[in-house]
């Protein structure tokens, strides 16, 4: 019934927070998923960066970075725990299997247009050097 | 930890042609070559809002985003390019305004 989708989930740990409750904080992300009937392809600990402007105060955090396949249900129950969790200073949810199926797209219908003129690249590089000369020759 | 702002100035090479633009018939307008989208030569087919030092060089130093008749970047581009930006602005990778 549900469709899988796939999401990338970044949130902001409090730069004050030790490591081993990075680690816990982490876990607890993956387990909320798991229990939800989510399951994770991708943990990227992104590490402690300087933010570009001030959250709570706060001039960095530790970044990670989470890829998610799931109905939706579960990223619902996520972004509900963050939020009031006041060690996550930001996190941000962004669907993408819809965008990657848009790039594969547009790979594969580059290379049928390739495939149907094998000559069509050549001849193009062509015609901008041509451009190129004609903007000199103007200038 | 400050390595942000040294990255910049290396990412970005629009500026001389921003400020061009900025002052609209100080100098007598040359004629300048048709500049090709970047991305369609490199065949980007999707802009990762993590990629931060590529969305800096599309946001000159007051974090605007660098209108594409500037930066002569396709349509197409430019709007994922600033989906990109405006995700990176969200999650702090990217400032909204800096002075």
């Amino acid at each position: 019934m549900a469709e899988k989708r796939t999401y990338e989930v970044v949130f902001i740990i409090d730069p004050d927070a030790e490591d081993a409750e990075v680690m816990r904080l982490t876990e607890a992300v993956q387990k909320i998923i798991t229990d939800q009937g989510g399951s994770i392809t991708k943990t990227e600990m992104m590490g402690k960066r300087q933010l570009a402007y001030e959250i709570n105060h706060k001039r960095d955090g530790i970044y990670v970075l989470l890829e998610v396949d799931g109905s939706g249900a579960e990223i619902a129950e996520l972004e509900r725990r963050m939020r009031v969790n006041d060690r996550i200073l930001r996190y941000m949810t962004v669907r993408v299997d819809e965008d990657r199926r848009r790039a594969d797209k547009l790979k594969d219908r580059r290379a049928r247009k390739a495939e149907r003129r094998p000559t069509a690249g050549k001849s193009k590089a062509q015609a901008v050097e041509s451009d190129e000369a004609e903007a000199e020759a103007a200038a | 930890m400050s390595t942000n702002f040294d990255e910049r100035d290396s990412a970005y090479g629009f500026e001389r042609e921003y400020e061009r633009a900025g002052m609209p018939g100080r100098a007598p307008r040359r004629m300048q070559r048709r500049k090709i989208c970047r991305f369609c030569i490199d065949k980007v087919d999707y802009i990762d809002f993590k990629d931060v030092k590529l969305l800096q060089s599309y946001t000159p130093e007051r974090g605007k985003i660098l209108p594409r008749r500037i930066s002569g970047v396709c349509a197409t581009h430019q709007r994922m390019l600033a989906e990109a930006i405006k995700r990176a602005r969200n999650i702090a990778l990217l400032p909204y305004a800096a002075d």
